[in-house]
């Protein structure tokens, strides 16, 4: 039996040794994501690129700042919302683009799309558009690095909405019992679709349902990576060393719609909550920091939006000129023969 | 090879023993499965043989119980999972059916999902609504799943067995009712794949298609039916997803009569589809319109007298198929 506690950010000077090398991996990562997305969302909205698009701009500094403490070997499971997860693991944009358009040469050769992006030699188990519904794949994954011994990770994303799911309080509650290599990284952006987190819990802060399950329960500026960062490698360190799995709070807004950039137009968010989220932007932040310290000058962290936007174009080439799928092989892949 | 007489869960207990000491990879998790060996004992003596590490005893939640199954296959481990009783499988079904169903095709082939779900069906143990179903319809139906009903001793260790070794999830779905039926089983391991029927009785008047217990009702009902010279084939699809309907077919060819029978309620059951299909590919060799013979559209009742008359047996089956060959 254990009591969990509840704390609140990382430790006091968490930002003051970052390097140059650990700012630039941060700030790449997050640029990756937001460039990608926001040529997809113009794709879809176009009408050029089919499906539906769950955009994650706004939340980067999670997504990097979590996997930044991962190796390939360590596995993730995420959401609808993944592409950000996808990239920050190490997703390429060429099949990326190619899943979103539906190409042979996509991640899931077309079968999946948007809301299913795998890549398993990075350890990304896959997004999965049943909300909650990765969560239980997280905790068979760490305890399949349990079971082996080898010393692996899983990290599960999921958003506020999913912490009132079944799945989540049966998955986290046997982790918690079996001590598994786990971490649970919510992703709270104050809404659930569209319902906002006071009209869907009683609860402030969703680390208080660690306590429920006997785990510690972190919470985070979900806009600053190197505070995610920070309590990241404390959880993963715990989990490598057999002390169980810690659920994480981060602290997060996105800047589109729930689904698409323009989306559904419901007013269900005051402009003025959307532009103070905005105005405390994950990315401007750790510019900010990576400049006043003198580790990276503006110019070259312009040179990464540069070389990304680059990498962005060629990924769409790529995508646009690769062959469709063949309607004589929508049988492959039903079962493994 | 050495055959002895076993019973229907002590067949099963001997697979499950010999699969995992094949294989590393194979564990066993589900709601009191270790210290107690499972409610029907069909895990007896594993916790001993494997330990802790190996046969895990999980808190009460089915989905979190499937889920990490998904996920450590995908990873490469066998997972045994078990639901105890079948209707508990509504718990857990979005992880059956959306996540272990579909992840290797919605991921382009990148993940198989070598997970193997053990749970028990069947009515007949005034058990009542929730704790009696045939459910193999509903699983049957989702592609990427495979669905087993083992029918005798024979099939209850090869069944398990073929279900661990086979890289898709398979749910292998026990009859409660059957648990201390005996019959000869090899002491060797041994695997039958998913989608062999067993032809049970060969037989030229008609054919009857059984599932799960309702195979040894059918099995007496052929006795039954030999002693008045009606000659019945009786086939036991052992799975239902996949379903071997190329011996169906044949058989089909040969009687000209069918009667399917299943624990299920009729409507949306395999037998409808086992129907269709033979009409599509058989229908100028049939001399009477496919016959069904399973439960009425309505809950499991309590009572031992409604229970009675819900599941079809063996005089009803017999009842049935004189009524197919007297037709013509």
């Amino acid at each position: 039996m254990s009591h969990a506690t509840i704390t609140s950010g990382p430790r006091q000077g968490y930002a003051d040794h970052a390097s140059r090398d650990l700012i630039l991996d941060l700030h790449r990562r997050m640029v990756r994501i937001r460039l990608f997305e926001e040529s997809a969302g113009k794709l879809v909205e176009s009408g050029d690129m089919p499906g539906f698009l769950h955009l994650y701009v706004g939340q980067e500094a999670v997504a990097a700042g979590v996997m930044s403490v991962l190796s390939d070997a360590d596995q993730i499971t995420s959401t609808h919302r993944g592409h950000g997860h996808a990239i920050a693991k190490g997703a390429e944009f060429r099949p990326m683009f190619a899943e979103l358009y539906g190409k042979t040469t996509g991640y899931c050769k077309g079968r999946g799309g948007s809301m299913h992006i795998v890549d398993m030699n990075r350890g990304m188990l896959g997004a999965n558009a049943i909300v909650g519904g990765g969560i239980p794949i997280a905790v068979g994954a760490a305890f399949a690095s349990q079971y082996r011994g080898d010393g692996g990770v899983a990290a599960s994303f999921f958003g506020d909405g999913a912490t009132n799911i079944g799945a989540f309080h049966e998955a986290v509650n046997m982790a918690a019992v079996w001590d598994l290599p786990v971490l649970f990284v919510c992703e709270n952006n104050g809404y659930a679709e569209f319902t906002s987190q006071e009209r869907h819990m009683k609860l402030i802060d969703i680390a208080e349902r660690a306590a429920s399950y006997g785990m510690p329960g972190v919470i985070v500026d979900g806009m600053d990576a190197l505070a995610v960062r920070a309590v990241a490698l404390e959880a993963v360190e715990r989990a490598r060393r057999g002390g169980g799995p810690t659920l994480i709070e981060a602290k997060t807004y996105r800047y589109f719609d729930h689904q698409g950039i323009k989306g559904m137009r419901i007013p269900y968010r005051d402009p003025a909550e959307v532009e103070a989220w905005k105005s405390r932007d994950c990315i401007r932040l750790i510019e900010a920091i990576g400049v006043e310290r003198g580790l990276v000058s503006a110019d070259e962290f312009g040179e990464v939006w540069a070389q990304t936007q680059a990498d962005v174009t060629d990924g769409i080439d790529f995508a646009r000129t690769s062959p469709d799928p063949d309607p004589a092989d929508i049988l492959d892949d039903v079962y493994t023969v | 090879m050495t055959t002895r007489e076993l019973t229907y869960v002590k067949a099963f207990n001997e697979g499950m023993h010999q699969a995992m000491a094949a294989d590393p990879d194979v564990f066993l998790i589900g709601e009191d499965v270790a210290g107690y060996g499972g409610v029907f004992h069909m895990f007896d003596g594993l916790l001993t043989e494997f330990g802790e590490a190996r046969v895990k005893d999980t808190p009460i939640a089915e989905q979190a119980i499937i889920g990490l199954g998904v996920g450590a296959a995908a990873r490469g481990l066998r997972p045994v999972c078990d639901l105890m009783f079948m209707d508990f499988i509504g718990v857990a079904m979005d992880q059956i059916f959306n996540q272990a169903a579909k992840m290797k095709y919605m991921f382009g082939g990148a993940v198989s999902v070598p997970l193997t779900i053990t749970t028990a069906g069947g009515a007949g143990m005034s058990a009542a609504a929730q704790h009696s179903q045939s459910l193999e319809a509903w699983l049957a139906h989702i592609p990427g799943l495979k669905v087993a009903m083992p029918a005798s001793p024979y099939d209850a260790k090869g069944l398990i067995v073929g279900a661990i070794r086979d890289d898709n999830p398979t749910i292998v779905v026990l009859n409660k009712r059957m648990l201390g039926l005996k019959g000869p089983v090899p002491e060797e391991l041994y695997s039958i794949p998913m989608g062999v029927a067993n032809v049970v009785h060969t037989g030229s008047d008609v054919t009857i298609i059984a599932m799960g217990r309702m195979v040894v009702e059918a099995d007496k009902a052929v006795a039954a039916l030999g002693e008045q010279g009606i000659s019945a084939e009786l086939i036991d699809p052992r799975t239902v997803q996949p379903l071997d309907i190329d011996t169906i077919i044949t058989s089909v060819k040969k009687t000209n009569r069918v009667l399917i029978v299943h624990e299920a309620v009729e409507f949306g059951g395999i037998g409808a589809e086992i129907s269709s299909q033979i009409q599509e590919r058989a229908f100028d060799y049939l001399d009477a319109p496919v016959a069904r013979l399973a439960a009425p559209f309505a809950p499991v009742p309590y009572a031992p007298v409604l229970e009675n008359a819900y599941v079809p047996d063996a005089p009803r089956i017999a009842a049935a198929v004189r009524r197919l060959v007297e037709r013509s």
